[in-house]
């Protein structure tokens, strides 16, 4: 297998992510867009180490991966404080600092 | 087109059709689940790419991790399915702008050729498994930012749960 068709494969799933934290709304599936573009980057990662027999690129998947799970848990932590004060994961009714 | 194609485009649609109906489905507990074969397949193709402990890490902390925190943030917070129209304009207008801007970053890609990197570092099988030469990487090359990572754990979980509490 060419480093190519991994290439693609993430920018595809990097594309889906994209456009799922700027055409949802609900808080939460933002976040499991970021999600799903953090594993869409950690594929190229993992894709160029194979390409390049190097290790380097396996060890970044790692500390990204650990990035991806503070992001998640201070996001979700987040969605619940926002859910407490307006009753909605909606991303629209967070509007304090709305111009 | 051998096996190992086979295998990989299974995958990778699997993988782009879980990731599509994560952000495509109404009911944010469907998207959550929606999650759990994208992770996996990832993980799948981790291991066509012989990261095996990459992918053995991919499936403890996303489809173990983060998707069971996924799971109860949603029960805890009872959102309902959303209602109305599915695209609106101002989300139409900016994902055909996210669209577009990543179809020019692909037509760039196709254009350009791919240069394997210079090998650095430790190689892929030198001592063995692929575990062993992971932790040989982490633990000597990079002990530092192994460090500072599980420092970052450490503050990001006590924000979690200050951001989370109750206020006294």
């Amino acid at each position: 297998m060419r480093v190519d068709f991994f290439l693609l494969i993430a920018g595809v799933l990097f594309s889906i992510g994209c456009i799922g934290v700027l055409i949802r709304r609900n808080a939460i599936v933002i976040l499991m867009s970021i999600e799903l573009m953090l594993n869409a980057v950690n594929l190229t990662f993992a894709a160029f180490a194979n390409e390049g027999q190097t290790m380097t690129g396996q060890v970044f998947v790692f500390f990204v991966m650990t990035v991806a799970a503070a992001e998640a848990a201070v996001g979700l932590a987040i969605v619940i404080a926002l859910f407490r004060r307006r009753k909605s994961t909606d991303v629209e009714d967070a509007t304090l600092l709305r111009w | 087109m051998n096996a190992t194609a086979i295998v990989f485009y299974a995958l990778a649609g699997l993988a782009c059709a879980s990731a599509f109906m994560v952000i495509w489905s109404r009911n944010v507990m469907h998207s959550a689940l929606y999650l759990v074969p994208t992770f996996l397949s990832v993980a799948a193709i981790y291991v066509m790419l012989r990261a095996e402990f990459v992918a053995a890490v991919q499936v403890l902390v996303y489809a173990g991790g983060i998707l069971v925190l996924f799971l109860f943030v949603i029960m805890l917070v009872n959102v309902k399915a959303v209602q109305g129209a599915r695209l609106r304009l101002h989300g139409a207008v900016s994902g055909s702008i996210g669209a577009a801007s990543i179809a020019l970053l692909l037509s760039v890609y196709g254009r350009g050729r791919i240069l394997a990197a210079a090998p650095d570092g430790g190689k892929l099988t030198e001592f063995g498994g692929n575990l062993e030469t992971v932790g040989w990487v982490l633990y000597n090359e990079y002990l530092l930012p192994f460090e500072i990572a599980s420092l970052f754990l450490l503050v990001a979980m006590v924000g979690a749960i200050v951001l989370a509490r109750h206020k006294a």
